[in-house]
């Protein structure tokens, strides 16, 4: 046999059957539903007199409504309530597992997840979320899917897909201290643009890959949708292994030893060959801040606000533009001039308890500066929260003035109460700086933990290598 | 879908041209997180006397006597006989799934809107075109019967009459075996379903970590 990509090896054992037009029936392992996307296609099951085909594959948590504060006096917003409480229903009656709001387990679905061990490598994994992307981290082929096609998995425990072309992003060296997953993700998207990936399944790869624990992989395969790719993944290897031994629904025993046995062949052979390779070399790379409404509108701290009369493309430079209106910013700013009202630390991005910690080593024994209005950290679960408790980071951001909050969505998406207002200015290690994506004119500037953190602290943006804490 | 093979099923006369899907479900209720639940507002204009909302209780609002959906002899109606060009306006699916909602599985007049006609079928509801003339004809026996219902043979593409009339109608082969074998997008997916359990019991072997029941795998607190 010819040498295989892990996207090959992926697709392949996942095929049920090829079509006649080049489709293929891909059989899916695992199911993730969230409380949003999937009352239609909980309605459209019942509708049909369907029965999910293998309830026992799905698992479900409410996360983006949820509120974060005050969780135990319910849901204010009736709209809110009604999808959440939809969620509880439809599983009830389904005899899908959930995590209810207020399960301890609860949190954002692409973080929980791999927390239970419910996501294992060599798995399909898909998701009524774009963000699924995530799971790819432990060498899952996982990808965001519509309503229509959450109730076609549920029903048929497959997908009707075509597959992609393979791409390898290779990253090359050992990053600076206090340059993290996210500033690797958000200089990848940089180069290749939020189209760079379409069509594409991205394998992240090469040494500065390795060198990063799963939350970190988590972290980089979660914006592949940012790059325009469904999927991200990353080959199996021992920090895979380690990160799922002993996780709740891992297997044990000797059921064990056969997974590790076979994760292990979950990568790509030497000689194979892949449609699309890009190769950077981040051993100088500074930490990123995005400065426009697409996280492709990115550049390094130590770097001004780009000015868009130096861009040739016309249809590009016009979008510069009309982004740097938006955020109100000038070109030749330098980035460590731009002043933040709000701080926002969480997402299922950058909320795992390594985030936490990189934040709260930037905060420890400091105070928020007086000129932010708001700081708040929402850890990705309530195991996070706790884990955190238990090492006392929580004191560590109370003690200097930020929030901290139950786990969810929160001000991600601000389909809860935290949002940010018209012009207000954000750091956040979220994953999208769309317009008004964390609230009606709301401005968003993507960074790691450790930056938004920092940027708590002294109002502004600053460059974590040289302000060591 | 469920499939229709065969339908008996008491008759509603809805006795206008024209009937639109607006009409048939006004637009506040497409603010909806569910695609079932539309059958308590089937209507909604013309079934209630107040003015009707999502979220309220609509057992508590005044039905309109007059309106026929609401008369004691119609109750239990899972046939609807229409006049022409029934479903026309905006494509709104929440129009069959109202009517499906509500117990109607067949709808019978001289002429359907297009999309609306589609929609049924995507939504296991059939709709059937009659001679302008028989439909008439089925008005007036309605009236006259009280409790009078119709028996639609799909197979044979048939509808017989308490009378023992039997009246043939056209349906598209495709269409007509979608709706018997009640497929849709996944119900052709089912139809390989002896495929994917042949690839489930192959990876049981194969990979049975992948197949732990998270309902079982959830011991703990
Ligand atoms: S945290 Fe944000 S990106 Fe992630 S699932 Fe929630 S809303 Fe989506």
């Amino acid at each position: 046999m010819s040498a295989q990509t892990l996207y090959d090896k992926l697709w392949s054992e996942h095929v049920v059957r090829v079509n006649d037009d080049g489709t293929a029936l891909l059989y899916i392992d695992r199911h993730l539903i969230h409380e949003v996307t999937s009352p239609q296609a909980f309605a459209g099951l019942r509708l049909a007199g369907r029965k999910p085909w293998r309830p026992g594959a799905n698992l479900a948590v409410p996360d983006h409504n949820v509120p974060t504060v005050g969780r135990e006096l319910g849901i204010a917003d009736p709209v809110s309530r009604l999808q959440v409480e939809t969620l509880d229903k439809n599983c009830a009656e389904f005899g899908i597992l959930e995590f209810p709001m207020n399960d301890p387990r609860q949190g954002i679905v692409h973080v929980i997840g791999p927390e239970e061990g419910a996501t294992l490598p060599g798995m399909t994994v898909v998701c009524g979320d774009s963000h699924t992307s995530t799971h790819g981290a432990l060498g899952a082929l996982a990808f965001g899917i519509g309503t229509s096609e959450v109730e076609h998995v549920l029903a048929t425990q497959c997908l009707i897909q075509k597959k992609s072309k393979a791409m390898r992003v290779w990253l090359e060296g050992t990053p600076p201290a206090g340059v993290s997953a996210k500033d690797l993700i958000l200089a990848v998207i940089g180069r290749i643009g939020t189209a760079g990936g379409t069509g594409h399944a991205i394998e992240f790869a090469g040494p500065a890959i390795r060198a990063l624990s799963v939350e970190g992989r988590m972290t980089v395969c979660n914006m592949a949708i940012e790059a325009g790719a469904r999927a991200g993944f990353v080959a199996v290897d021992d920090t895979t292994i380690d990160y799922v031994h002993g996780r709740p629904f891992a297997p044990t025993g000797e059921l064990w030893e056969r997974a590790v046995t076979h994760w292990r062949t979950l990568v790509s052979d030497e000689d194979a060959v892949f449609d699309t390779e890009v190769r950077l070399d981040v051993s100088d790379l500074a930490p990123q801040v995005t400065w426009g409404t697409s996280p492709e509108m990115v550049v390094g701290v130590d770097q001004v606000v780009p000015d868009p009369d130096a861009e040739p493309d016309p249809v590009k430079r016009e979008g510069m533009r009309a982004a740097l209106r938006y955020m109100d910013l000038t070109p030749g700013t330098p980035i460590t001039d731009i002043r933040v009202d709000k701080v926002f630390i969480g997402s299922c991005t950058n909320s795992r308890i390594e985030d936490l910690r990189a934040a709260a080593e930037q905060v420890r024994g400091r105070r928020v500066a007086d000129s932010v209005k708001q700081a708040l950290v929402v850890p990705g679960s309530g195991l996070v929260k706790r884990q955190a408790e238990a090492e006392g980071l929580h004191r560590v951001f109370l003690e200097a003035g930020f929030e901290w909050r139950d786990p969810g969505c929160s001000m991600c998406l601000a389909m809860n109460a935290d949002r940010l207002e018209p012009g207000e200015r954000c750091a956040a290690t979220s994953n999208r700086n769309f317009e008004g994506r964390q609230g009606a004119g709301g401005r968003t500037h993507l960074v790691s933990p450790a930056m938004a953190a920092a940027a708590a602290v002294h109002g502004r943006f600053v460059d974590i290598r040289k302000e060591n804490p | 879908m469920e499939a229709l093979t065969r339908h008996t099923g008491l008759v509603v006369p809805l006795d206008r041209p024209n009937v639109d899907t607006d009409a048939i479900i006004p637009k506040q209720y497409l603010k909806s997180i569910e695609r079932t639940g539309f059958g308590v507002n089937l209507f909604d204009d013309w079934r209630y006397l107040d003015p009707g909302e999502p979220g309220m209780d609509h057992s508590r609002r005044r039905p309109n006597p007059d309106f026929v959906l609401n008369q004691p002899r119609y109750q239990g109606a899972s046939i609807l006989l229409a006049r022409e060009n029934f479903g026309c306006g905006s494509s709104r699916e929440h129009a069959p799934w109202a009517l499906q909602d509500y117990g109607i599985r067949v709808i019978i007049a001289p002429s359907f809107a297009d999309i609306f006609y589609n929609n049924c079928f995507k939504n296991g509801l059939l709709p059937i075109v009659l001679p302008a003339q028989t439909v008439d004809r089925l008005f007036r026996e309605v009236a006259a019967q009280e409790g009078y219902t119709l028996d639609v043979d799909v197979g044979a593409q048939t509808i017989t009459t308490p009378g023992g009339e039997v009246i043939p109608f056209e349906l598209d082969p495709f269409r007509k075996r979608c709706l018997m074998e009640g497929l849709d997008d996944i119900g052709l997916t089912l139809q390989h379903a002896d495929e994917i359990r042949a690839y489930e019991a192959r990876r049981r072997q194969e990979a049975p970590w992948l197949f732990q029941d998270l309902n079982e795998g959830d011991a703990r607190p």
